[in-house]
């Protein structure tokens, strides 16, 4: 007994999947063998984005260290290297407190939710030649569609927690994921229009020249605003330490705040998956027939260094300077980059609606071009919004008494 | 321009990624410790030490106490005290100095070290056996004899209370009279085994002197 796939199957495509099943099919009927082999996959995928939030944590503690010149967890294993580890533990040993006052129901589904969204974008992005979980025909619809669940599960972290400080917090959070929500995905509207489809297999393979040449201010854009959607150091209101103490996870102990913790971690290594397939032309690379895991994964290692990087040099931004940035100068970017793309494709595009590899090099060169005189002007003038000019005058700070 | 101060920021801290972290993991390796450090574990001589109690008086905090008695060694000569109790409580002590200081023998000597820390209060005072018997690594503040032997507490050999007070007096009295005479080193004299002055007994126990009647 044997199975095999039919083309019509939404999972064909997967070579991974399609291994799986026939091996299991062997011994198993075929439907159960599709139960099976689905299970196994997602399995893979979970147990794969866990393990490399969890590894995550590690290399960017020690990155931050070294950034801010100190050593950073060092003690346990190999270079630390079991620290997640450690830490892990240690959470799963301590007490899973609920508010008197919380939702329990809500409460418990948070770190689920959390975690869901950052585990199910990684269904759809290609790791190498055909081996994406689901080649959906609407990919880039369903990572933004599947990432805005995060706002859902901040905002219910906030409401079920009975505290203030988690209100607080989740209420800047969902601001902030909202605001930044358009801006991101305008950007991405430039990306689909160059690749001609929503397919991330079908944008990968249209990248023959990386889509960061292409639409640089469009990278830009989306690396600004997903950093914001991760809550991420120069954006992280919502759970920002100094004011917050923890946001809108400030009531989660124990088990629970390990699994928003990874979802956290996981998010930058998916996000970082996402721009890659993108924006870095995915796992496209030398030898990528054979090594395309290779290069997917080291496009991955040095976003997410850029993100740590990023994380390392800034100070957080105040609410108003947030919105500022989102509203005031990386919508209109994004719109601009949206209309000049447009006009592009409309301009270079064959009979047949797609574009050469010569096309996207006088594209990259245009995008350049626009995207250095948007940023002058453009950062001239959220300059004056976001830092007010001239000294500041007595009456700023009156108490009122005298005026 | 908005940007540009940004990227500086990006730069400050890449710079930073390539230097060397300036971490000292403590329990393997220290800092460098100079040598007029004032530490715990003070360091006390006991042949040194007249009980005259100068360090207890200039205390400001009054945390030292010395109960002595008579030694009825040599009345006559001016009886040295035997010290029974002292007790230097340093979970009060500010490390000020002042008791070191005030030692017009030379007798008392801040500590090099700095790792005391107790579980407990009553551990915190330190007691006549503990100050008998503990190392002698007497820090070099207020003992400017010790800097120029250039003497390092954590790195050197401990001292004997032959080799670290200043010149005794009679060395002192002579060159006052115009005599030229040739000091020998502290540490020469160690290495002889003679001792530094004929007033001073090798032996930590003072020997009775026979005093006889009627004098």
């Amino acid at each position: 007994m044997s199975c095999v796939l039919t083309p019509d199957n939404i999972l064909y495509d997967t070579l991974l999947f399609r291994v799986i099943y026939e091996w299991v099919g062997g011994v198993l009927p075929c439907g159960l063998s599709y139960a099976v082999s689905g299970i196994a996959i997602m399995m893979l995928l979970v147990n794969g984005v866990l393990l490399g939030a969890g590894l995550f944590s590690w290399v960017e503690r020690r990155l931050i260290g070294r950034f801010h010149n100190r050593i950073g967890p060092n003690r346990w294993g190999p270079f630390g290297a079991l620290q997640p580890l450690a830490d892990l533990v240690k959470l799963i040993f301590k007490e899973d407190l609920t508010p008197r006052g919380a939702d329990r129901i809500l409460f418990s589904i948070v770190p689920v939710a959390m975690l869901a969204p950052v585990v199910l974008v990684m269904a759809v992005v290609p790791f190498a030649k055909d081996t994406a979980l689901a080649n959906l025909n609407v990919g880039v619809l369903y990572i933004l569609a599947v990432t805005s669940i995060t706002s859902v599960a901040v905002f219910m972290a906030g409401w079920a927690s009975d505290n203030r400080y988690a209100l607080f917090g989740a209420s800047r959070g969902v601001a902030v994921l909202i605001s930044y929500e358009v801006p991101v995905v305008m950007s991405l509207l430039g990306v689909v229009l160059v690749a001609g489809s929503m397919s991330l297999d079908d944008v990968v393979s249209a990248q023959t020249v990386p889509f960061l040449l292409v639409q640089p201010m469009a990278f830009f854009v989306f690396f600004a605003g997903t950093s914001a959607e991760l809550n991420r150091t120069p954006f992280d209101l919502a759970e920002a330490e100094s004011e917050l103490i923890a946001g809108f996870h400030i009531e989660y102990s124990g088990v629970k705040f390990a699994l928003i913790q990874a979802a956290e971690f996981g998010a930058v290594l998916t996000s970082s998956a996402v721009m890659v397939t993108l924006f870095l032309s995915g796992w496209s690379g030398p030898l990528s027939n054979y090594l395309g895991w290779a290069w997917f994964l080291i496009k991955i290692g040095v976003l997410a260094f850029v993100f740590s990087w990023v994380r390392a040099s800034f100070p957080r931004l105040r609410i108003d300077q947030l919105l500022a940035f989102a509203w005031k100068f990386l919508l209109p970017l994004s719109i601009i980059n949206l209309f000049a793309t447009a006009v592009q494709v409309y301009c270079f595009r064959d009979s047949t609606g797609m574009l050469d590899t010569a096309d996207l090099w006088i594209m990259a060169a245009i995008n350049f071009g626009v995207a250095l005189g948007c940023l002058l002007i453009f950062g001239t003038l959220i300059k004056e919004k976001v830092r007010p000019a001239g000294p500041l005058t007595g009456a700023t700070f009156s108490t009122g008494e005298a005026d | 321009m908005y940007g540009i101060n940004m990227a500086k920021g990006l730069l400050v801290t890449l710079k930073n990624l390539t230097k060397k972290p300036f971490t000292v993991q403590y329990p393997e390796e220290r800092v460098k410790q100079h040598p007029r450090f004032r530490g715990e574990e003070f360091v006390w001589y006991e042949e040194r030490c007249t009980g005259c109690a100068s360090c207890a008086k200039y205390c400001p905090l009054g945390i030292i106490k010395i109960v002595t008695t008579p030694s009825e060694t040599a009345p006559a000569q001016g009886d040295k005290y035997r010290l029974e109790v002292f007790d230097i409580s340093i979970n009060r002590c500010m490390f000020c100095g002042l008791c070191v200081e005030a030692c017009p023998y030379d007798a008392l000597y801040m500590g090099s070290g700095f790792e005391q820390g107790q579980y407990s209060r009553k551990n915190m005072v330190i007691d006549i056996d503990h100050l008998r018997n503990a190392d002698k690594h007497p820090s070099t503040f207020f003992r400017p004899q010790l800097e120029e032997m250039s003497y390092d507490p954590r790195a050197g050999r401990p001292l004997h209370w032959q080799e670290v007070g200043r010149e005794s007096w009679q060395w002192h009295q002579k060159e006052k009279a115009g005599m030229k005479i040739e000091r020998p080193v502290p540490s020469d004299l160690m290495d002889q085994g003679l001792p530094l002055d004929s007033s001073f007994v090798e032996d930590s126990k003072p020997k009775p002197v026979q005093v006889e009647d009627g004098e």
